[in-house]
């Protein structure tokens, strides 16, 4: 079977701290992954080294996406390759208009793809459909790039985004965190239609509830920089029952 | 980190200024230097009337006993003023049908400037008076213009045709005394605008003129009057590019608005003059005086400035709201990076009653270059219920540049109401890296985000002109990181 993702004991830090560990991790076209794991245990950085983010320092191992060396390429050909991260916490820019922003986006990412620029009305076509499948408003869009917009629409933003330029592997950082319950199964209902056999979704949540929406093939506990354990959609109902104390005290019990 | 955030600075605030080339065309200059001779050189190449002449030896004169001023943030090598020439003009037939009349080297200067007038002409319906060097070489649209009665001619013209305006209007706004640079303006002006619009007339279309040194060594000296009747309205635009140069180049331009009664002038600035190279060396000295009077009650007067280029700029566009209920306006952005120095801003001067005036100041500095703004709010005493509101934001581009605000408030009304905000930001590594994972580089992410910063300003802008504005504005900085 085809990989998209494989990640092979990935090591990162910053600024002197050692951070990822060796991080070991598969995932196939059609999958939903999920990561938990406490507070501050590497699960952004997990998601912002894949991305690229420079502030992180890759000390070891290896990354292939779609059969390319993932590490190589530059934030923004990542993402015209195909990986998308929802930010935990969306940036604003002030003075850009929203749908500027991702019309930007969408024809950096069809340049790259060797496609023409959508024209003003494919754009707003393409931009109509997708509003409906996560219930954005138009006058959100028009507002200036995530200037002012509270947390719920910033993170609806996020997956609307996604929509738009449709990713092979989209990443996504608490999303959930900040949604109403009507939010929240808006975006996993998005995130749902958004599906195929063809993509895949790395999903970091602290909460199980998401994953009442969003069924995960794999859930997978990072903690102090490993991934240290992973099961079914089963391990998400045991750690919200439990909390980590039993993970940890496992870990600790192997290492010690 | 932050060594890595400064070679994306490097490599992209280094991009070469890419409008440096130079016309071969014959020039007709003046001998080097200034004295009264060269004043009389100038007046008899342009067949002035006497009182012309009086007018422009009365500046000189002044001007000798004048010292240049040195109170702006900006540091320079003294200017030699009797190592330039005051007037170089291209020799070109003074008369002309058509455009295809115009020398076929000038016609490709301005084709590489992207401003070909044929297509100008077609597509943008901008009246066009093309100023290479010193002498206007095409004017376009003026019959059009002539049936509304709007007079749009180069000064030169308006001297000959139009004496009487010219003779009522022109230093009445800003006297050839004013300053050093006025001073030697109104004693050596070569050319430059006149524009009259009549009582009632809403000009039908933009009008605009380019600016552009040329010639080696060559100070240029442009003169710019327009007046506004009563209830009329015009929209002009400005925007300049030079050729790049070794030697640094003067230019001291003087612009003077006169709108009487419920008239209105929106007056528009893209200025990418020759910024100097990487390290500081060449580059325009542009000490330009802007200002305008609101003469009579309702009138509004608005200048709007994007300025991009010239090594050092200082200038302070200002409006004096005379007239009871009339509007002033200030809307700018300047850029400087690498060596640029710009001490740029404003005067709202408030004479009458019910005078609004409105500043909105965009500074971005990146390199090592220092970008000031200096604004001055006055409201005099008979000016009750005057109304200020200034803003002005400086957004940095690594940590090797310099931001400044001086703002001055002089109120002598107790009724009056002036607020001041100001902030300053950087570009966030955060802001880049988001744009980064949409897929959008780090140049373009820059000039998003700098286009973002400056919208206010650059909405004020003519359609016509706010792509090219903010291509300009890319161009000149293209990047960096907080
Ligand atoms: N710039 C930095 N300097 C030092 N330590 C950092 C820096 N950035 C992140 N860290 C540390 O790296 C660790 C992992 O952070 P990360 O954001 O990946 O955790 P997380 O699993 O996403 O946590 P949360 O669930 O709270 O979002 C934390 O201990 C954090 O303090
Ligand atoms: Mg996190």
């Amino acid at each position: 079977m085809k990989h998209m993702l494989t990640i092979n004991d990935l090591q990162a830090r910053i600024e002197e701290k050692e951070i990822l560990k060796g991080i070991n991790l598969d995932i196939k076209p059609g999958e939903i992954h999920a990561i938990m794991g406490p507070n501050g245990s590497g699960k952004s950085t997990l998601a912002s080294v894949l991305a690229g983010r420079a502030d992180y320092e890759v000390t070891g191992g290896s990354v292939q996406f779609n059969g390319k060396d993932l590490l190589e390429l530059s934030p923004e050909d990542r993402a015209k390759e195909g990986l998308f991260l929802a930010f935990q916490y969306p940036v604003e820019i002030p003075g850009v208009s929203t749908t500027n922003f991702i019309k930007s986006a969408v024809n950096e990412k069809r340049k790259y793809q060797g496609l023409e620029a959508l024209d003003a009305a494919q754009f707003l076509r393409t931009m109509k459909e997708k509003m409906k499948l996560v219930e954005i408003d138009q006058s959100l869009l028009s507002r200036s790039l995530n200037e002012g917009f509270s947390g719920g629409e910033k993170k609806r933003n996020e997956i609307f985004q996604m929509a738009m330029l449709d990713p092979k592997l989209a990443i996504l950082d608490e999303t959930d965190s900040g949604l109403d319950i009507d939010a929240l199964r808006i975006v996993a209902n998005g995130v749902n239609q958004l599906r195929t056999k063809d993509n895949a979704f790395l999903i970091v949540t602290h909460y199980q509830r998401l994953l009442d929406y969003i069924v995960p093939d794999f859930v997978h506990v990072l903690y102090n920089g490993r991934i240290v354990k992973s099961g079914t959609k089963e391990l998400a109902f045991e750690l919200e029952e439990k909390g980590y104390d039993f993970i940890k005290a496992e870990v600790n019990e192997a290492t010690a | 980190m932050q060594e890595e955030n400064d070679n994306i600075l490097e490599q992209i605030t280094s991009s070469e200024y890419k409008y440096g080339f130079v016309t071969d065309i014959e020039a007709d200059e003046a001998p080097i230097g200034l004295s009264e001779e060269t004043v009389k050189f100038i007046s008899a190449k342009k067949n002035e009337p006497s009182w012309m002449l009086e007018y422009r030896l009365k500046a000189y004169r002044h001007w000798l006993t004048m010292q240049e001023p040195d109170w702006a943030n900006v540091g320079y090598p003294k200017i030699d003023y009797q190592n330039i020439i005051y007037y170089s003009a291209p020799k070109q037939k003074v008369t002309l049908d058509s455009l295809d009349e115009i020398d076929p080297e000038l016609r490709k200067t301005f084709e590489k400037l992207g401003i070909s007038l044929d297509e100008q002409k077609r597509i943008s319906g901008v009246a066009v008076d093309a100023v290479m060097d010193s002498v206007s070489v095409a004017t376009t649209f003026k019959e059009e213009l002539s049936k509304v009665g709007v007079i749009f001619c180069s000064m030169s013209d308006a001297v000959q045709e139009h004496p009487e305006l010219i003779k009522k209007y022109l230093g009445s706004v800003v006297p050839a005394t004013d300053n050093y640079f006025t001073a030697l303006n109104s004693a050596v002006f070569s050319d430059g605008s006149f524009c009259f619009i009549p009582k009632g007339v809403r000009c039908p279309m933009e009008l605009s003129t380019y600016f552009r040194i040329n010639a080696a060594n060559t100070g240029q000296f442009e003169r710019t009057l327009i007046v506004a009747e009563e209830g009329s309205y015009v929209s002009y635009l400005e925007g300049c590019t030079a050729p790049m140069r070794d030697e640094n180049q003067l230019h001291a331009a003087v612009v003077e608005l006169i709108a009487m009664e419920k008239a209105e002038i929106k007056y528009s600035t893209v200025q990418n003059w020759y910024p100097g190279d990487k390290e500081g060396k060449g580059g325009i000295y542009n000490f330009v005086t802007k200002r305008g009077i609101c003469a009579g009650p309702f009138a509004k007067i608005s200048w709007t400035q994007v300025e991009t280029g010239s090594s050092i700029t200082w200038k302070y566009p200002s409006v004096i709201l005379k007239g009871d209920n009339s509007i002033g306006e200030f809307y700018s952005v300047a850029v400087t990076n690498n060596f640029q120095q710009a001490d740029t801003g404003t005067k709202m001067v408030h004479l009458g009653k019910n005078t609004k005036s409105r500043i909105v100041s965009k500074g971005i500095s990146a390199g090592k270059s220092n970008n000031s703004y200096r604004g001055l709010v006055s409201v005099a005493k008979n000016a009750s219920n005057a109304r200020n509101f200034s803003q002005c934001d400086s957004l940095l581009l690594g940590d090797k540049c310099g931001a400044h605000t001086f703002p001055y408030i002089e109120v002598k009304n107790n009724t009056a109401q002036v607020e001041h905000e100001a902030t300053t930001s950087k570009i966030g590594e955060d802001q880049i890296f988001y744009c980064n994972q949409r897929g959008i580089d780090t140049e373009s992410a820059v000039a998003l985000i700098i286009n973002g910063f400056a919208k206010e300003v650059m909405n004020q802008l003519p359609m016509e002109f706010a792509v090219e504005a903010q291509k300009l504005l890319a161009i000149s900085l293209e990047g960096s990181v907080g």
